[in-house]
């Protein structure tokens, strides 16, 4: 490969074009609302944030993310250990449908969430009827966070059953170890990373997702306003810098928990 | 114990991916086939439909080579060092961490009327933002690390040295390349195609901000959807995002059998 690159005599531009198409269409964009969001000053950003409709957002955000994060962790480790150790009809059909929320364009799932449970639907007139609202609120939030999200606990948690060495679980039984102590004593603590990483990729899914939220949220201020959807909301009536800072906080809290997992992903390996 | 979780496992994914599936296919068909018809030969569904193919075609041609060359460069070139490789390989993840809105906001921001840039390219009549080019940076920024994370772990795992003994043996750049990278690596970009296209595809909040939306004009199939939903057609709505659905099922398909296909290798 290295001939390739070093015979022509145009392989510079070559390079260079590679590398500036890269920095162009990534590192300029990402460092252009840093900058935006502090053009004005740092007392400018601070502003913007202590709106409260932008900070509500940002926390309303957080808090629907970590419970669709939770429920994810629990529904994906639970579908993870079924998909690997037991046999049944239909598995492999299932198997496949776990991707299907990654294939489908987010805004076809929020609409299929709005189909569902919205207010014409059999589950939305029967959750009226019981007195609770769910689209246009908070748990339609999740449902959709949930769905888009489905799929990384899942494959996070598959390859590491796989991996596992029966003869260690055998090891404990032999031992006298009961069925629960073995789950959590040899189980659980090798499913844990793909449960925490995976869990961490939903996490910064969920805090990011746009399409499938906004179809089923009712975007009120404060209550179903969630971030990605406030800063649309700013980009559309021209208000770029209070979407710059909201964006600005988003991004940071993603790029940490995405060097985060990195850094897991390293230990792991020396390990 | 095992009954009850495997039906737990079949309730999940009854009530999270079927019904709401077999609902939006129904609801597509609540005024019969007609109206699902109706739905899809709009002229406004029939130019998004169109716009959405266009972007899906340029970002594909364009990320799967530039995705091609920086895999190889981020695994073999040797002008890089090393420290630098490790920058540009975490930089490659980034656009996996942010908000299709804000990668939108970003172009907006970069490239938009009140921008330096954005005035100049105006200026030479060429319009970026609520247009055809602003889209389709928009979904390259987006969907830039997929090729380049299926080529890169290929490229890793066989190693340079059959590269090597090629090159030894007097074969040119190009040779090497079509003779002996490309046979290995072939089916991790078939993998990359398919997963550029079924994100363009379904891009939805990064072309949203960027198009503005304008029927007819920047509109793609997605933000058509949204548009229908936001204006109570819901029916329309519904035909749209049943043939999206039908495509990422397709290309769901496709990536089941190419995955098979690189595990032979």
């Amino acid at each position: 490969m290295n001939s390739l690159l070093r015979h022509k005599g145009w392989t510079w531009g070559f390079r260079t074009t590679i590398l500036l198409y890269f920095v162009v269409l990534i590192v300029l964009p990402i460092l252009g609302v840093y900058y935006n969001s502090f053009s004005l000053g740092f007392g400018n950003f601070v502003e913007s944030i202590s709106d409260p409709i932008a900070w509500k957002s940002v926390l309303l955000t957080l808090k629907l993310a970590i419970i669709a994060t939770l429920i994810n962790v629990f529904l994906g480790t639970m579908i993870a250990w079924v998909l690997i150790r037991y046999q049944f009809i239909g598995k492999a059909l299932l198997n496949s449908l776990v991707d299907l929320p990654f294939a489908l364009p987010t805004a076809v799932g929020g609409l299929m969430i709005l189909l569902l449970l919205g207010p014409g639907s059999l589950i939305g007139k029967a959750a009226e009827a019981l007195g609770f609202e769910i689209v246009f609120h908070q748990p339609a939030i999740v449902i959709a966070m949930v769905f888009v999200t489905f799929p990384f606990v899942i494959r996070a948690v598959q390859p590491l059953l796989e991996e596992l060495d029966p003869s260690e679980e055998e090891a404990a039984y032999t031992m006298g170890a009961k069925g629960t102590r073995v789950f959590w004593h040899v189980i659980l603590p090798s499913m844990a990373p793909g449960m925490i990483s995976g869990g961490m990729l939903a996490f910064s899914r969920a805090l990011a997702e746009f399409g499938a939220v906004v179809l089923v949220a009712g975007n009120i201020p404060g209550r179903t306003l969630v971030s990605s959807v406030f800063i649309f909301g700013e980009v559309e009536s021209d208000n770029p810098v209070s979407a710059a800072a909201v964006s600005v906080i988003l991004l940071t809290l993603s790029f940490l928990i995405l060097w985060l997992i990195n850094m897991l992903q390293m230990r792991g390996r020396r390990s | 114990m095992r009954k009850l979780w495997i039906g737990l496992t079949y309730l999940v994914f009854f009530l999270l991916i079927a019904a709401p599936l077999g609902k939006m296919a129904i609801g597509a068909f609540s005024e019969g086939f007609g109206g699902f018809w109706d739905a899809l030969t709009r002229p406004e569904a029939l130019h998004a439909l169109m716009m959405t193919g266009l972007v899906v075609i340029v970002v594909t041609l364009l990320n799967t080579l530039f995705g091609i060359m920086m895999a190889l460069y981020l695994v073999r070139a040797n002008w890089i060092n090393r420290r630098l490789k490790g920058l540009l390989n975490s930089i490659v993840d980034l656009p996996y961490a942010v908000s299709p809105v804000i990668g939108g906001l970003m172009i907006v921001l970069l490239l938009g009327p009140d921008s330096a840039l954005g005035a100049i390219f105006e200026g030479i009549g060429l319009k970026i933002v609520y247009a055809i080019p602003g889209m389709i940076i928009a979904t390259l920024f987006v969907t830039f690390p997929l090729m380049v994370r299926e080529v890169m772990p290929v490229l890793q795992e066989i190693g340079s040295q059959q590269e090597e003994a090629a090159s030894t043996l007097g074969a040119r750049g190009w040779t090497i390349f079509w003779k002996v990278t490309w046979p290995s690596i072939r089916w991790a970009v078939v993998y990359g195609v398919i997963l550029t296209v079924a994100r363009s595809l379904g891009e939805f909040g990064a072309v949203l901000v960027v198009s503005g939306n304008i029927m007819n004009k920047t509109q793609t199939a997605t933000t058509l959807v949204y548009q229908d939903v936001e204006n109570f057609n819901v029916t329309a709505a519904g035909g749209i995002a049943l043939v999206l659905a039908a495509f990422s099922a397709g290309l769901l398909l496709l990536m089941e059998w190419t995955k098979r296909r690189k595990e032979v290798q």
